[in-house]
C-alpha cells in the first residue's frame, strides 16, 4: 500500500514539469533571461529527451538520494533539505506535543463532564480553534506573549544541540499557533469517541463493581477511545507539515516552508518538486506507522 | 392581447371550506423531505444563525459599492494606520485607506475565491466518485489509489507547489486549491454511492431496464447528494482559510486588490504600531469560516433520513 502510494506520487510530482504553462524552459528561466540561460535549464532539466527517459532519471536518482540541484543557487535539493528538516521537524514535534495538551484534559473534561460549562467552554473553543486562519492567530499570539508581555521571542530559531532551553522558548509560540487546529480537531475526537465509550456496558459494569470513577475513565474509557483519536492526529501530521510553511514564514523560521516559498517566487522547480516528493514521503512513512500502532492499541486488529 | 395578459379569473379560494377539522392530522402524516428538513434545521439555532450571518455577508459583498463608507483604493497619506474613528470605524491602513471600506470590498473576493474552488472540486470529484462508487471493478481501484496519493500529499505545500508551477495570482491559487478538494468529494461521492446501489428502487429501476446513465443521474445521485451538501459547507470553510493562508504568503490576490487574508498579511508588518489592522480582517476571517463550519454541521444534523427509533 505504501509504496504504490508513492511511486504514483513520484509520478504527481515529476508531472508538475508538465504543467508549467508554455515552454517550461522559457517560463522557468523568466522574463529577461538570454537564449544561453535557456539552453542552459534545458540542459540541466534534460527537457530535450522523452518525457519517461526524463521520469527515469530524475526517480532513480531520488530513490538514491539525490534530488537534483537548484536552478538559482546551483545547490543540491536533498543538502538544502537535509539543513532545514530538523526546524521543520522540531515544530512539528512541538505543535504535537502542544496539542495533545490541550486536547486531552479538554477532551477528557467535556466527554465526562456533559452539558456543563466546562464541556461547553471547550466545544465552543474547539470550534474557534477550527476556523482561526493559523497567521492570524500567531500574529495575535506574537503581539500578546512577544510585543506587549515580552515573555518569549517572535522570531528565530536556536537548534536543539545549542541550546535545548532556548529550542524549546523560541518554538512556543509558533508550536501553540500551529498546534491549535489539531488541537481542536483531536478535542472533538476524543469528546466523541470517549463519549461513545463509556456508555458501554462494560464501563457501566466497572462502575457497578464499584471502581474509582477515575480509575473507570482512564483505564477502561480512555485505552479504548484512543484509537480514532490516535487516526485523527495521524491526519493532522500532513496539515501540520503543511501548515508549518505559513508559520514558519510568520515567526521566520529556516524550515522547509522557507525553502518552498522560495522556490515557488523563484520558480526553481527542482525545489519545489524535491521539497513536495520528500514531504509526502514522510507523511507516507508516518502514516504507516499509525497504522502499525492500531496493533499494539487493539489487539483485535492484529489477529485480522 | 396574448394569453398571459389576460387577468387571471381568481375563484374564492374559500368556496366549500367546512372548517379546520382535520388539518393537523393531514400535515402530521404529509412530509416531503424538504419540508422535513426544514423543520429539522429550523430547530437548530446555531445553525440558522450562521444561515441569516452568511446570507448578510453575501448582500454585503454584492452590494460593497453601495454599503462601503469610502473608496477602497483612495489613499490619503496624511492619515495612515489610524486606529478606529467616527470618519473610518475601523481605521486606516499603511497607505491611509479605509480598512471598513476594505474589508466590505475583501469579501467579495474572499467568498467568491473560496466559492470558485469548491465549484471546481465538485467538478473534479463528484463524476469520478459516482464512477468509481457505482461500477467498481478496475476503475473504482484506479480512482481510489490516485484518490489516496492525492490525500497523501500535505495539502497547504502541494497547492502551493501548483501556485509555483503556474505562477502566483489568486485564479491559480484557487483551482490549486480546487484541486486538493477534489479528492474529498470523490471518496464522500463513492461512500455514498455505495450505499444508495444497494437500495432496492436502484434494483428495480435496473431490472424494468433502465439504461444506465439514466439510473445514475435520476435514481443514485439525487439520493447520494446529503453528504455533499454537508461537503459543499464545510469545504466553503476550509476554502476560505485555504485561500486567506496563500493570499498571506503572497501567491494568492495581487495588489491593489485584497482579501481578508492578504490584508492580514501586509498589516502584519505593522503589528507593532497598528495591531487592530491585523486583528480586523482576521476577525472577519474567524466568523465566516466559523459561520460555514456551524451551518454545515447543522446540515449533517437536518438531512438524512430520519432515524427511526424501534424500527429495525
Amino acid at each position: 500500500m505504501t509504496v504504490p502510494i508513492l511511486v504514483l506520487a513520484s509520478f504527481l510530482v515529476f508531472g508538475l514539469v508538465l504543467l508549467v504553462p508554455g515552454d517550461p524552459a522559457i517560463t522557468l528561466a523568466g522574463d529577461n533571461a538570454t537564449e544561453e540561460q535557456i539552453q542552459v535549464i534545458r540542459d540541466r532539466l534534460g527537457l530535450d529527451d522523452p518525457i519517461h527517459v526524463q521520469y527515469g532519471r530524475w526517480a532513480s536518482a531520488a530513490v538514491q538520494g539525490d534530488l537534483g540541484d537548484s536552478l538559482f543557487s546551483g545547490r543540491s535539493v536533498t543538502k538544502s533539505i537535509g539543513e532545514r528538516l530538523p526546524v521543520t521537524v522540531s515544530l512539528a514535534a512541538v505543535s504535537v506535543l502542544i496539542a495533545l495538551m490541550i486536547a486531552i484534559p479538554a477532551g477528557l473534561l467535556s466527554a465526562t463532564r456533559r452539558g456543563t460549562w466546562l464541556d461547553t467552554t471547550a466545544t465552543v473553543g474547539a470550534s474557534l480553534g477550527l476556523a482561526m486562519p493559523s497567521f492570524w492567530l500567531g500574529a495575535v499570539l506574537a503581539l500578546i506573549f512577544a510585543l506587549s508581555l515580552g515573555w518569549l521571542p517572535a522570531t528565530g530559531y536556536v537548534p536543539l544541540t545549542e541550546n535545548p532551553f532556548e529550542w524549546f522558548r523560541h518554538l512556543v509560540l509558533p508550536g501553540l499557533t500551529l498546534g491549535t487546529s489539531a488541537a481542536a480537531e483531536t478535542t472533538r475526537q476524543l469528546r466523541a469517541s470517549l463519549g461513545d465509550v463509556l456508555q458501554q456496558d462494560y464501563v457501566r459494569t466497572a462502575r457497578a463493581v464499584g471502581l474509582r470513577s477515575r480509575v473507570v475513565v482512564l483505564k477502561h474509557g480512555m485505552k479504548n477511545a484512543a484509537m480514532p483519536v490516535v487516526t485523527v492526529l495521524g491526519f493532522q501530521v500532513a496539515f501540520l507539515l503543511g501548515g508549518s510553511v505559513i508559520v514558519e514564514q510568520l515567526f521566520a523560521l529556516p524550515g522547509l516552508g522557507g525553502l518552498a516559498i522560495r522556490a515557488v517566487l523563484d520558480r526553481d522547480l527542482p525545489v519545489i518538486q524535491g521539497v513536495v516528493l520528500f514531504t509526502t514521503a514522510l507523511v507516507v512513512s508516518i502514516n504507516l506507522l499509525v497504522d502499525l500502532m492500531y496493533g499494539w492499541l487493539n489487539p483485535k486488529v492484529r489477529a485480522a | 392581447m396574448t394569453e398571459l395578459d389576460r387577468p387571471i379569473a381568481r375563484e374564492d379560494p374559500w368556496i366549500g371550506f367546512t372548517g379546520w377539522e382535520g388539518a393537523s392530522a393531514v400535515s402530521d402524516t404529509v412530509e416531503t423531505p424538504f419540508r422535513r428538513f426544514r423543520r429539522r434545521f429550523l430547530r437548530q439555532r446555531p445553525a440558522v444563525v450562521a444561515l441569516v450571518f452568511l446570507v448578510g455577508l453575501v448582500l454585503v459583498a454584492v452590494f460593497a459599492p453601495v454599503v462601503a463608507p469610502h473608496d477602497p483604493l483612495v489613499q490619503d497619506l496624511r492619515n495612515t494606520l489610524q486606529g478606529p474613528s467616527s470618519e473610518h470605524w475601523l481605521g486606516t491602513d499603511e497607505l491611509g485607506r479605509d480598512v471598513l471600506s476594505r474589508m466590505i470590498f475583501g469579501s467579495r473576493v474572499s467568498l467568491l475565491a473560496a466559492a470558485q474552488a469548491v465549484v471546481l472540486a465538485l467538478a473534479l470529484g463528484v463524476l469520478p466518485g459516482l464512477v468509481a462508487g457505482y461500477f467498481g471493478g478496475l476503475v473504482d481501484t484506479a480512482i481510489s489509489r490516485l484518490t489516496d496519493t492525492l490525500m497523501s500529499f500535505p495539502p497547504l505545500l502541494l497547492a502551493i507547489a501548483i501556485v509555483g508551477v503556474f505562477g502566483p495570482n489568486l485564479r491559480n491559487a484557487m483551482i490549486a486549491v480546487g484541486i486538493i478538494f477534489a479528492p474529498r468529494f470523490i471518496r464522500l461521492t463513492r461512500a455514498s454511492v455505495l450505499a444508495v446501489k444497494e437500495e432496492t428502487f436502484v434494483e428495480a429501476s435496473r431490472s424494468i431496464g433502465t439504461p444506465t446513465m439514466r439510473v445514475l443521474r435520476t435514481r443514485i445521485l439525487p439520493n447520494a447528494l446529503s453528504p455533499l451538501v454537508v461537503q459543499t459547507s464545510l469545504s466553503l470553510g476550509f476554502a476560505m482559510l485555504a485561500e486567506a493562508g496563500l493570499s498571506f504568503l503572497g501567491l494568492g490576490v495581487q495588489p491593489p486588490d485584497a482579501s481578508w487574508g492578504a490584508m492580514v498579511g501586509r498589516a502584519y508588518r505593522f503589528l507593532n504600531q497598528s495591531p487592530t489592522l491585523v486583528i480586523f480582517p482576521g476577525v472577519a476571517i474567524v466568523l465566516a469560516v466559523l459561520a460555514f463550519n456551524v451551518l454545515g454541521d447543522g446540515l449533517r444534523d437536518s438531512v438524512g433520513r430520519e432515524i427511526r427509533r424501534g424500527a429495525s
